[in-house]
């Protein structure tokens, strides 16, 4: 047993040195294009020590998003940024500036208090405190599901959830006010085979992680946001391999209707449980099960259709930007 | 140790060694076309011999194959990804290193 | 057994530390993300371990997003984020 702890030890001691090696990198780094890159290798390095920290469904969120979509989504708005000399982090130049005998000092001394506060909570809390997971624990089997995380998400935190949503559609729809209409990258690019068949043959694989993991998520991590995110990144790959620059080739009204649907599902739930059981999204125990799956269902094409849309940008609907 | 023990030991061994050999061929190789090559060797070799292992000793046929999915698509993704780069290279004028 | 694994996955996480140096160093764009390929396939297999060695049989689900979706940075930065140069390699 000892061996085992001191590899632990070891194991988790490289992954955090790593993690803070990467993240003073990707802030330090003079290139945009590095910081991006480092950027996702930090999503990666943190989604392992989320498994060391025995948390597999936060996980798999950050392989999904920060190390997949992440990516994605800034390596796009890199390419809308090239024309300009913006290439360059801003910082580079605002080292040589006067401020940095104030602001460095500042900086030191802020840090150093974050870290000495954070040690404190560590050696004052004691490693038995009382949390939430007794409660949890009891209430699980009228919560429909037997996955802890999901029947806090899901049922006794629904509104969370419900707020959550509403937030990605406002950033959806703040994204795209600010957004122009002409897209940089217009030229369509040639086409490439090799990448039509990989596209091809994620589909089926993409849509079959996608679905077991909403499944999944009921008695096991998974769940809506990292089935969205595996659905929203096979749209991604489709919109990079189009020879048209990202259109959809779908209808702008049901494209429209999947962007709210999540939302709207936890909506018309709220209204409903609201004037029969007279309490805000309390479920009948007796239902609360197929209740949790239609709305993960829901909420899973929502966010993948927002994330694509986040990433596609003005082409996402087809008449966009005429 | 028994035998499945030892059965599954050898390959993920083996495995580790090719997931070294991809790594220095990284940062050993001259340009980015061999540092391609050696990265696709720790995809398929590597990845591929510690899955193996892996199946041996895994606790159902589902789990056996879920591995061995990972190992189908990391190695599709590898593949598809190596060929964009290694053509987007030539495209942009990268030679090739010569001796 | 379970030693075996973790020292396994220490290996390739050291690994995956040796190949950070290529991203920080460089010097082409490609060469960049190329060594966040690596590490990606490096975390797929450190995940499949410490799924065998810590019983989280969830770790695997991780790995399968993962393998999944390791492709979509880099087609992004080869469809979009690459930007286009004369002969020999660029710095960027």
């Amino acid at each position: 047993m000892e061996t085992m702890t001191l590899l632990g030890w070891a194991f988790d001691g490289l992954l955090g040195t790593g993690l803070v090696w990467l993240a003073w990198r990707a802030l330090s780094s003079p290139s945009l294009f590095t910081a991006v890159v480092l950027f996702v290798a930090f999503g990666l390095v943190l989604a392992l020590a989320w498994v060391r920290l025995d948390a597999p469904d936060v996980a798999l969120a950050e392989a999904a998003i920060g190390a997949g979509l992440t990516g994605a989504l800034l390596l796009g708005a890199l390419a809308r940024l090239h024309g300009s000399s913006a290439h360059k982090s801003p910082g580079a130049d605002a080292v040589r500036s006067r401020t940095r005998v104030v602001a460095w000092p500042l900086a030191a001394a802020a840090t150093l208090v974050v870290i000495c506060g954070l040690a404190a909570t560590l050696i004052v809390i004691t490693p038995t405190a009382v949390g939430l997971g007794a409660e949890v624990a009891r209430n699980l089997r009228a919560s429909g599901v037997s996955n802890p995380v999901t029947a806090v998400l899901l049922n006794f935190r629904g509104y969370d959830t419900l707020l959550e949503t509403a937030v990605v559609l406002l950033a959806l729809i703040g994204a795209r006010s600010i957004g122009t209409a002409i897209d940089v990258a217009s030229a369509s690019a040639p086409g490439s085979p090799v990448l039509e068949t990989f596209a091809r043959f994620l589909a089926p694989l993409a849509i079959l992680v996608g679905g077991y993991l909403l499944w999944v998520g009921a008695y096991a991590p998974g769940g809506a946001f990292q089935a969205g995110a595996v659905l929203a990144a096979l749209g991604v790959v489709f919109a990079l391999s189009s020879r048209k620059h990202g259109a959809m080739p779908a209808a702008e009204f049901p494209l429209r209707l999947v962007l709210v649907l999540g939302p709207a599902a936890f909506v018309v739930t709220a209204a409903i449980t609201l004037v029969l059981r007279g309490h805000l999204l309390e479920y009948p125990p007796v239902h609360a099960g197929v209740l949790i799956m239609v709305l993960e269902a829901a909420a899973t094409l929502s966010i993948g259709a927002t994330l694509l849309a986040l990433f596609s940008g003005p082409s996402f609907f087809r008449n966009n930007g005429r | 140790m028994s035998a499945i023990d030892i059965l599954s030991l050898l390959p993920i061994a083996l495995g580790g060694f090719f997931f070294l050999a991809g790594t220095v061929g990284l940062l050993r190789f001259p340009d980015v076309y061999a540092r391609l090559h050696a990265l696709t060797k720790a995809d398929n070799l590597g990845l591929g011999l510690i899955v193996i292992g892996l199946a041996v000793n895994a606790e159902s046929w589902f789990v056996a194959g879920k591995l061995f999915l990972i190992w189908a698509l990391v190695m599709v993704s590898g593949a598809s990804v190596a060929h964009l780069v290694a053509r987007g290279a030539l495209q942009r004028g990268i030679q090739p290193w010569r001796r | 057994m379970q030693s075996v694994y973790l020292i396994v996955a220490l290996f390739l996480l050291l690994n995956l530390a040796a190949g950070l140096w290529r991203i920080a160093r460089g010097p082409t764009t490609a060469d960049r993300m190329l060594a966040a390929q690596l590490l990606g396939t490096t975390a797929v297999g450190i995940l499949l371990l410490l799924a065998q060695a810590n019983a989280m049989p969830a770790a695997r689900d991780v790995a399968l997003v993962l393998a999944l979706l390791a492709a979509v940075t880099a087609v992004a930065f080869v469809r979009r984020a690459w930007p286009p140069v004369e002969s020999g390699d660029v710095r960027d």
